[in-house]
């Protein structure tokens, strides 16, 4: 097992001219899953296959279990991965495809036998050993794509949005069935996709990336409840972090007409906009008007199932609301709106960067992109 | 970077065999051919061109290649059309169809000449045919009868190379989604208006190709006319070859060679700037 | 309506039995021609059936001076142009469809402007080249001439072949454990041969049927289509109906074998 640190990482691809992975750092403790996600041409693939060795940084460092493997050819860096489309070979059996790291290490034969063995087994693959993969389904052939990497006891299992490619019930079923699996082995995973939704729910660390950049690293859940930019904020969760324009003043928080007390945190703030986000869920609803609430109207009403999922017009900005499915709601009405102080974050308008939880003065405290160790 | 680098050479690498091959084999003898036709033992000189011009073939090959290829290409077009628009509408049978209609693109012209022979000969089997139902021969290639000559050329010529028309009309139509067509047909568009406004301007590209290549390849048409006709039917890579192998002079059987390439890449930019595709420089 | 769609299928399959009448009728009267005896060949009018086919005009044919050694020179020069052109087209093939390196258009631009060169502005210089090295009349000479021709489309069809083959998979490979040559030897080697397969058709073909170039580059060692055409003249239409047929047959085996990837080989791959 080994952690995999990459340093300073700049890659910028000929046609491009802008960079893939602008100086991006950072590091996998031994055993740990982290997931780098992000929108499309984000690079996070880039700086995937950089780790792999398919793409030669520019500039910068990557080193494996301490050893710096940068020059190194993909085969000598002792990691497996899990391609996007697979990469099975169609000339081959499942049982070649599974041990195809295997034959290339020249492992002798009962050994093979026993390995491929068992990681067909934890597949669920036994049956299907002798078939050639046109003859298997999405779902299975992706199982054979996990299989072949597993089977090699690599150091790092590296995988490039290996579910994007099933549909959306078999992807539910896999990611739980990978975390299992990935448990269980304890490998070093470096794990890339654009669904915010399985980087929640398969990692222990986040990696959200953005214009060749990390914009915010740290486990699912902080990162989930504290975005360190408007971004983060956006990117991660379902429906997307509410954003509104505020005005401080006199230790109020004014919102279209309405106000709330300000926190602490925004004491050296008076006089001035902040943006204030607040999550769906964190926002509690109510048909008649109580002091303290925000008073709204219901523009659209969509239920979830689990929960109703209101979109609600507050002065001139529009936000989403997570209300019970007994909540009774329909178009044109008015409710009231309240949302507890700790759930509510703050960023600045202009740098859409989260506000320090301290007032400022506190010149010490950490800068949000850094991550709280894992 | 280091690698990436080191990635262009690789790729150099592998085209190299083929560049130095293509060089030597073609820009090379184009080199050496302008030399043998413009130059002569003492010096340049215009006199194999001057004999090339003089030559009593000369001017009838020049127009018999310039006819072939103004009467061949704009039936062959339609022919082919006609056929790949009949695949389209899936006959049955349509794979063993589809064979006997590229079997000629591996026939070589050489032999394509020696199959219609049997056809047009005074006692072959176009005469035998008539014979049978009572109507008297006719002798098709005969030098006398330059129109019959001519024509049993362009048969057999558009019998062979009609063919390769036919698989790159074909390959553009598979290019073109069946959306589009189905769409035009929802909108209430008559079968010959969505041949006419969807199919063929699709078809643009493939087309543009295909009239290239073949007036390239209807330019150096020969060996059909000289198994069919001899020197009867005179034309210009005809003339090349008589020049080469029966007057064994090198330097006027490259001056001919030259003028058909001249021809060819006239023909060839011509085409292009005619049919520029618009819908690219909008 | 229905009535319509009727009428129009009909007309449809009319239309394709008569174009099949066409293209087919040359050829079964080639064969039936060169399997008749040279007595009913002089009889007129022809019988249009085989009424006694004979391997007489064949067997003659065959035996006449200059043929065997045609045969054989033909053999030598197809495969020798196959051997070369895979040689030296699969890895520009290669290199076209793996790497984004400059030039590469160019390069592709230059394959096909090769094609628009006449074949016979190649030949006759050529001949001075090889008169000068020593190659002229040799089947070498006329393999490099067919080489040449068939090097454009060899590299354009290999290419097109690689492309089908996801770069992913070579990257897997190498990921567990391959070298660059193994994961060409063992991933993308094994799914490109049949398509390699069908470019060396397609090169043996072109060998096969080319003439002009053949006739001018040798005087005695002359491939069959070249034999035939220099000897046109002088010889019984016996002889001329044989050596189509030997001719033709080959064309057939050639685009039955290869139906899968016409459309590949001069439809797409053209543009």
């Amino acid at each position: 097992m080994s952690a995999v640190t990459v340093q300073n990482l700049v890659k910028t691809y000929a046609s491009g001219g802008r960079r893939a992975t602008d100086d991006v750092s950072l590091e996998v403790a031994d055993g740990e899953f982290l997931v780098l996600v992000g929108p499309s041409g984000c690079g996070k693939t880039t700086l995937l296959r950089m780790v792999a060795g398919l793409e030669t940084p520019d500039s910068g460092r990557v080193s494996i279990g301490g050893r710096d493997v940068t020059d190194l050819p993909a085969r000598e860096r002792g990691l497996s991965m899990v391609f996007q489309s697979y990469a099975i070979f169609p000339h081959m059996r499942v049982r070649q495809n599974i041990g195809f790291g295997l034959t290339m290490r020249k492992v002798p034969r009962d050994e093979f036998d026993r390995r491929v063995a068992r990681a067909a087994e934890l597949l669920r693959l036994t049956d299907y050993l002798d078939r050639y993969p046109a003859q298997l389904s999405g779902g299975q052939r992706q199982r054979v794509a996990v299989a072949r990497a597993i089977v090699v006891d690599a150091a790092v299992l590296l995988m490039d949005e290996p579910l994007s490619n099933l549909d959306a019930l078999l992807r539910l079923q896999f990611r739980a069935e990978l975390k299992r699996i990935v448990s269980q082995l304890g490998t070093t995973t470096l794990y890339v996709t654009h669904d915010q939704a399985e980087a929640m729910s398969l990692g222990d660390r986040v990696a959200v990336m953005r214009d060749g950049r990390v914009a915010q690293l740290g486990p699912p859940l902080s990162v989930y409840d504290r975005p360190s930019d408007r971004f983060v904020g956006g990117f991660l969760g379902s429906p997307p972090m509410n954003f509104l324009t505020a005005r401080v003043r006199d230790g109020l928080l004014a919102i279209g007409d309405a106000s709330l007390p300000a926190p602490d945190q925004l004491s050296t703030w008076d006089g001035r906009d902040v943006v204030v986000g607040v999550r769906a869920e964190n926002i509690q609803v109510s048909a008649q008007a109580r002091p303290g609430w925000l008073p709204a109207r219901v523009e659209v009403v969509e239920p979830t199932g689990a929960a109703l999922l209101l979109t609600v017009r507050l002065g001139d900005e529009q936000l989403k609301v997570q209300a019970p499915t007994t909540f009774q709601a329909t178009p044109d009405q008015p409710l009231h709106l309240y949302a507890p102080q700790d759930s509510l974050r703050f960023y600045d308008p202009e740098t859409s960067l989260a506000l320090p939880l301290t007032s400022p003065s506190a010149a010490s405290s950490p800068s949000p992109v850094t991550s709280p160790s894992p | 970077m280091r690698r990436g680098r080191a990635r262009v050479p690789a790729a150099v690498l592998l085209i190299a065999p083929s560049l130095v091959v293509m060089t030597a084999l073609f820009a090379w003898p184009l080199v050496v051919g302008v030399g043998q036709a413009f130059s002569g033992p003492d010096g340049p000189t215009l006199a194999y061109a001057r004999r090339m011009l003089d030559d009593p073939y000369f001017w009838p090959a020049v127009r018999n290649t310039a006819l072939l290829v103004v009467v061949l290409i704009p039936i062959q077009f339609a022919f082919a059309l006609t056929m790949a628009l009949l695949l389209r509408e899936r006959p049955r049978f349509a794979g063993a169809h589809f064979y006997v209609w590229v079997v000629p693109l591996a026939i070589s012209d050489l032999a394509a000449g020696l199959v219609w022979l049997s056809v047009f000969a005074d006692r072959g089997y176009l005469n035998s045919v008539l014979e049978h139902v009572g109507a008297g021969g006719y002798a098709w290639l005969s030098y006398e009868n330059t129109t019959t000559m001519f024509l049993a050329v362009v048969v057999a010529e558009l019998w062979r190379s009609t063919s390769l028309v036919l698989v790159i009309v074909v390959a553009g139509l598979q290019g073109v989604p069946k959306d589009y067509d189905e769409a035009a047909s929802v909108f209430g568009a008559t079968y010959w208006q969505r041949l006419r406004h969807v199919v063929l301007p699709q078809l643009r590209p493939s087309l543009q190709v295909a009239l290239i290549l073949r007036t390239i390849l209807a330019l150096e048409t020969f060996a059909v006319a000289q198994a069919l006709t001899g020197r009867s039917l005179p034309l210009l890579v005809g003339e090349t070859y008589q020049w080469y192998n029966v007057l064994q002079n090198p330097n006027v059987a490259t001056a001919i060679a030259l003028v058909v390439l001249a021809v060819s890449m006239l023909a060839a930019v011509g085409y292009l700037r005619l049919l520029r595709d618009r819908t690219v420089t909008r | 309506m229905s009535r319509r769609r009727r009428w129009h299928r009909a007309a449809v399959q009319a239309a394709c039995v008569a174009i099949t009448l066409f293209m087919g009728v040359p050829i079964y009267l080639i064969a039936l021609a060169a399997l008749s005896s040279r007595e009913s060949l002089n009889r007129f009018p022809l019988p249009l059936l085989p009424t006694d086919p004979s391997t007489e005009t064949m067997s003659t044919f065959l035996s006449s001076t200059g043929v065997t050694g045609g045969f054989l020179n033909s053999l030598t020069v197809g495969l020798g142009t196959v051997a070369l052109a895979l040689l030296v087209g699969v890895p520009g093939g290669y290199a076209v469809a793996r790497y984004a390196f400059r030039g590469r258009d160019t390069y592709q631009l230059f394959l096909l402007l090769t094609r628009a060169l006449p074949i016979v502005v190649l030949s006759v210089p050529l001949a001075r080249v090889f008169l000068d090295t020593g190659l002229y009349d040799t089947t070498y000479a006329v393999m490099l001439l067919h080489t040449a021709l068939a090097l454009p489309t060899t590299v354009l069809i290999t290419a097109a072949i690689f492309v089908g083959v996801p770069h992913e998979q070579e990257e897997a490979a190498m990921i567990f454990g391959a070298s660059p040559p193994q994961a060409f030897l063992r991933v993308v080697a094994p799914q490109a041969l049949p398509g390699i397969a069908a470019a060396a058709m397609f090169a043996f073909m072109l060998s096969w049927n080319e003439v002009l170039g053949a006739t001018v580059l040798t005087l005695n060692q002359r491939t069959l289509p070249a034999q035939v055409l220099t000897t046109l003249a002088d010889s019984p239409l016996a002889y001329r109906f044989a050596g189509g047929l030997a001719l033709v047959l080959p064309a057939l085996v050639f685009i039955a074998v290869m139906r899968r990837y016409l459309l590949n080989m001069w439809g797409t791959t053209l543009r």
